[in-house]
């Protein structure tokens, strides 16, 4: 088969467009972060963040030039390899902040689990597209699913990373419930989950408790865990509508704001440019997601369909929690904001999910029936 | 049968995505929701929060006015204390760093550690004071070191620095930290909790003068309260500096000739009630209070037998003892009682009724006048002329010479010491006067109390001849830029209204104690400036014994043993000096408390003469400022 000109004429010229502004949005706020008020020494988190989009980039790239199919083929080898990956984290990995997240690949470190989210998309994507019906799923039909979602679920939550394994859960989650779920094993899970919630707490670590405790009330402890949550709302506040000017937020510069470069990066956006940029850069993720649904309607494809929205799910999941934490509308939990946050292996990884989006929507002309 | 989806169509697939799309709307207008109400609803509220976080004033300490001495030394100025304080939070592993810092500055690592968790704990943003004013060295030590150290800070404020040690203490006193209740009260505008205000002495009394004005600094500080940038600040206004009437070398003589006795030695210018010499022995060290006493050490110093705390010149009441024998003379010629030409025969004792006085001569001085009995002290001169003024008469002249009252000196806790009546007695004691009581009182003894402040009053009224001047301790107040000056005059509070026969008399009769063979202080003779002086010997247990038996001085042990009193001035001429001195203890005041103010006596006019001499070789005609040449 030779090169389908349709492919240059179907390339979706506009979510590339989209991705790039959300990149560009995300420089500057990452800029202010790392410089307004820092040491010298932070300005190098810069350069590195422009290296790791060019890496996205060429990730990207790969990711749109063969076709989606192949990932369904290869489905079990990436999951398998992704799982392989979270055990090594737990038993070679490097130590940072109390948890193991990271393995050590020669000069740089990577966090398997950020790929690991796409893996457990891709290979329930592959099974949903097999067995969904319009009845929807009985709980045999949900083992596997289960199987597939609790493996790497757990391995995560071993590290401990609670928000990523939260994250997993979500896109399986919504992705279960997108290809639909008889009504009786729905309720019997809903009741399930409320009931075995308790438990969940019983479980929980101390700090993970503190979290909870302090995003129910902040003022609890306005000078340890509370903090960041104040700190953070003061600094999105304080933007008003126009924002403060780039450079010119002092929540952020005199280091008010708690991982102002990772997962507080909104609130030194919000800061900065106020409510103006803030919803300017909330728009642009609703643009986006919608767009992926969009892909998803458009594909003619049902693993294709599937893995859309998987993926969609997994940004907007993303958006929500990160947002909704710094805003004080969840508990702080570790999730990074797509394409705005510093982080390699989450750039890259978001950059792999929109060459995943660009590959179907391109290929939206093949595989019709 | 089965239908599978792939099958089946994209329709079915369309409307959950559309039921998505909804949901994924739902969930972005909480968020926007959210930002609007965060950034426009409660925007201005935040951003003052912003503000609040960033922004913190910051105090400039005043530099608190310094102390000189009447030519212009310096007595007190500030240095720098380096107090050590640590962020537990950023001192990040805390066990290591204490570890350290224990190393470089030899303080206990358990003291430093106590310190962190006595206050709000490891992970506290707020500096904990570790220790103040651990020295240029362990400062040293720590600034070279700092990358090594994290999270430890090293604050400068500034103290007060006492340069000659425990000269003068009493005089100029000592600072402490100002407590709750005096931040509440309103007297010290100004102040803030860890100021340190003047607790004693003059650094009390002249606490507004020396005080300055605070500053203040709006600084934007980041996360640490690292100051950032300086956004306006207002400087500071330093304290006046105080210039007092004391002469420093002198000063240095009379602690040193005070030395391991118990006593007090206090000087002025008759002329002008400005005070040369105040010492009160034993003595404290001011430096002790600058970095804050433990109570250990201040229990010790408040528990010591030797009351080094008290300012005995002000605070500590005697009996005149003989010294009184100045008030009782003018008394009985200014009366009428006795004239120059009056005599008593002395046998060694008086008899009234039957009780029998004892001189302290005991086998008598034999024929006296007003003028031999005060040169030799006679007791029983003096009895009789008591007993002919009577009590209340000799009252009334020992209160026209301040006696009986404060002088007014501007220091805290002056004593008033106490001239008895007979209606005092009544009063207070509830039984009438006893004439035997008269006999007392009139050679110094009995109720009588002063302090060697107001015996000094009284001896410089009698060197200028009659006038009552306020002792005072500060000459010179000047601003910090020396421009605005203002100089202390002198105040007189009282003038005798006496016969100036009288003083002549009472004045030979000083004269002659010291500069004739049979006067008490005959051994302070000094043939270059006479000198006037009175003695006195003020008796802690009666001589006599119940068995009738005359107890004698050496046998008594130390603690009964009596207070040796001098007063004095010179030149007897032209008076430039006035001297009261006491010893506790010191048993005869001829021997034990005249020395010391000859010694003075000396030492400051032949000073004063020195530099005269050597400003009329430079050709000047004025006379230098506060040398009373008058009489010359």
């Amino acid at each position: 088969m030779g090169f389908d000109r349709r492919l240059v004429q179907y390339f979706d010229w506009g979510l590339l467009l989209l991705i790039i502004v959300l990149g560009i949005f995300g420089l500057v706020a990452l800029y202010s972060a790392v410089t307004a008020g820092a040491d010298i020494a932070q300005k190098i988190l810069f350069t590195k963040q422009l290296i790791w989009y060019g890496a996205g980039l060429v990730a990207m790239t790969v990711f749109f030039l063969f076709s989606y199919k192949s990932l369904e083929k290869w489905a079990d080898i990436i999951y398998g390899g992704c799982v392989f990956l979270l055990a090594g984290v737990l038993i070679f990995g490097k130590i940072t902040g109390g948890s193991q997240r990271w393995l050590l690949l020669g000069p740089i470190s990577v966090q398997p689990s950020e790929i690991a989210k796409v893996a457990v998309i891709i290979v329930l994507a592959r099974y949903y597209s097999k067995y969904a019906s319009e009845r929807g799923f009985s709980f045999r039909g949900l083992v596997t699913p289960i199987i597939l979602t609790a493996i790497p679920f757990i391995l995560i939550v071993k590290q401990p990373d609670l928000g990523t394994a939260m994250v997993i859960l979500l896109i399986a989650g919504t992705m279960t419930l997108f290809v639909k779920i008889e009504r009786r094993t729905l309720i019997y899970s809903l009741s399930f989950g409320v009931l075995s919630g308790p438990l969940v707490w019983y479980f929980l670590k101390g700090y993970q408790k503190q979290r909870i405790l302090t995003f129910l009330n902040p003022d609890r402890d306005p000078l340890g865990a509370g903090y960041h949550i104040i700190q953070s709302k003061i600094g999105i506040g304080s933007g008003y509508i126009s924002g403060r000017g780039f450079l010119q937020g002092t929540q952020n510069a005199l280091s008010f704001l708690p991982e102002q470069h990772t997962d507080f990066i909104f609130s030194v956006l919000a800061e900065e440019w106020g409510f103006i940029g803030a919803s300017v850069l909330l728009l642009l993720f609703l643009f986006l997601i919608v767009w992926g649904l969009n892909i998803a309607t458009n594909c003619r494809d049902n693993f294709g369909t599937i893995l859309a929205v998987g993926i969609t799910t997994l940004i907007m999941w993303q958006v929500l929690i990160n947002i909704g934490m710094v805003m004080g509308l969840m508990p702080v939990v570790g999730v990074t904001l797509p394409f705005i946050s510093y982080g390699g292996s989450s750039i890259v990884t978001m950059m792999i999910c929109a060459g995943i989006l660009l590959n179907i929507s391109m290929r939206r002309f093949q595989f019709e029936k | 049968m089965k239908r599978y989806l792939n099958t089946v169509v994209n329709e079915w697939f369309n409307k959950r995505v559309l039921g998505a799309i909804l949901c994924v709307v739902v969930a972005f207008s909480i968020l926007f929701m959210r930002l609007f109400y965060l950034q426009i609803m409660k925007g201005e509220e935040f951003l003052r929060l912003s503000e609040n976080n960033s922004i913190r004033l910051e105090s400039i300490v005043a530099p608190r006015g310094l102390i000189f001495d009447a030519e212009g030394g310096l007595l007190v100025d500030n240095r720098p204390s380096f107090d050590l304080r640590i962020i537990p939070r950023n001192a990040k592993p805390l066990e290591q760093t204490l570890k350290k810092l224990a190393h470089y500055t030899n303080i206990p690592e358990e003291d430093m550690m106590e310190k962190v968790r006595a206050s709000n704990g490891r992970s506290s943003y707020k500096p904990v004071l570790l220790k103040q004013d651990i020295g240029r060295d362990a400062m040293a030590s720590i600034e070279v070191n700092k990358f090594d150290l994290p999270g430890v800070v090293m604050d400068i404020r500034p103290v007060r620095h006492y340069i000659n040690g425990q000269y003068a203490a009493h005089l100029i006193g000592y600072l402490g930290e100002i407590n709750a209740r005096e931040l509440q009260g309103g007297a010290f505008a100004g102040c803030k909790g860890g100021d340190f205000i003047g607790r004693f002495g003059a650094e009390k009394t002249y606490e507004d003068l020396l005080r300055g004005k605070r500053g203040g600094r709006q600084v934007e500080v980041d996360v640490r309260g690292q100051v950032v940038k300086v956004l306006r600040t207002v400087s500071a206004t330093p304290g006046q500096n105080l210039y007092l009437s004391l002469d420093c070398s002198l000063q240095k003589k009379a602690e040193e000739l005070l030395q391991d006795r118990v006593g007090a030695v206090v000087a002025m210018d008759p002329m002008t009630g400005y005070i040369l010499v105040m010492a009160s022995s034993p003595t404290f060290d001011q430096n002790a209070f600058v970095s804050g006493m433990s109570r250990k050490e201040w229990n010790a110093l408040i528990s010591n037998p030797g009351y080094p705390m008290t300012n005995r010149v002000i605070q500590a009441e005697y009996p005149p003892a003989s010294t009184y024998k100045i008030v009782t003379a003018i008394a009985g010629l200014e009366e009428g009682v006795i004239d120059l030409k009056t005599t008593h025969y002395c046998p060694g004792y008086y008899a009234m009724g039957n009780r029998v006085f004892r001189c302290w001569k005991r086998g008598g001085h034999g024929e006296m006048n007003v003028v031999s009995a005060i040169v030799e002290s006679c007791d029983v001169f003096f009895y009789k002329v008591g007993e002919e003024v009577g009590v209340d008469k000799l009252a009334s002249y020992a209160r026209m010479f301040g006696l009986g009252e404060r002088t007014g000196i501007s220091l805290d806790n002056e004593g008033k010491g106490l001239i008895p009546t007979s209606e005092w007695k009544k009063k207070r004691i509830g039984e009438s006067w006893q004439k035997g009581e008269t006999l007392n009182v009139s050679i110094g003894q009995g109720f009588n109390l002063t302090t060697p402040l107001q015996m000094l009053v009284l001896t410089s009224a009698i060197a200028n001849s009659g006038t009552l001047y306020q002792p005072q301790i500060v000459r010179r107040v000047e601003a910090a830029d020396g421009i605005e000056v203002k100089n202390i005059e002198p105040v007189v509070t009282g003038t005798l209204t006496i016969n100036p026969k009288t003083m002549d008399i009472v004045k030979r009769g000083l004269w002659e104690a010291v500069n004739t063979r049979k006067g008490t202080a005959r051994g302070i003779k000094l043939k270059k400036y006479p000198i006037s002086g009175k003695t006195g010997t003020a008796q802690l247990v009666s001589r006599k014994s119940r068995a009738g038996e005359t107890v004698k001085e050496k046998d008594l042990s130390d603690y009964h043993k009596s207070h040796a009193w001098f007063v004095a001035y010179a030149p007897s001429e032209a008076p430039r000096i006035a001297v009261a001195v006491i010893v506790e203890h010191g048993e005869h005041g001829s021997t034990a408390a005249a020395p010391i103010a000859k010694e003075l006596i000396k030492a400051y006019l032949e000073k004063q003469d020195r530099k005269n001499l050597a400003f009329t070789a430079q050709g000047r005609q004025t006379m230098p400022d506060g040398v009373v040449m008058a009489g010359e």
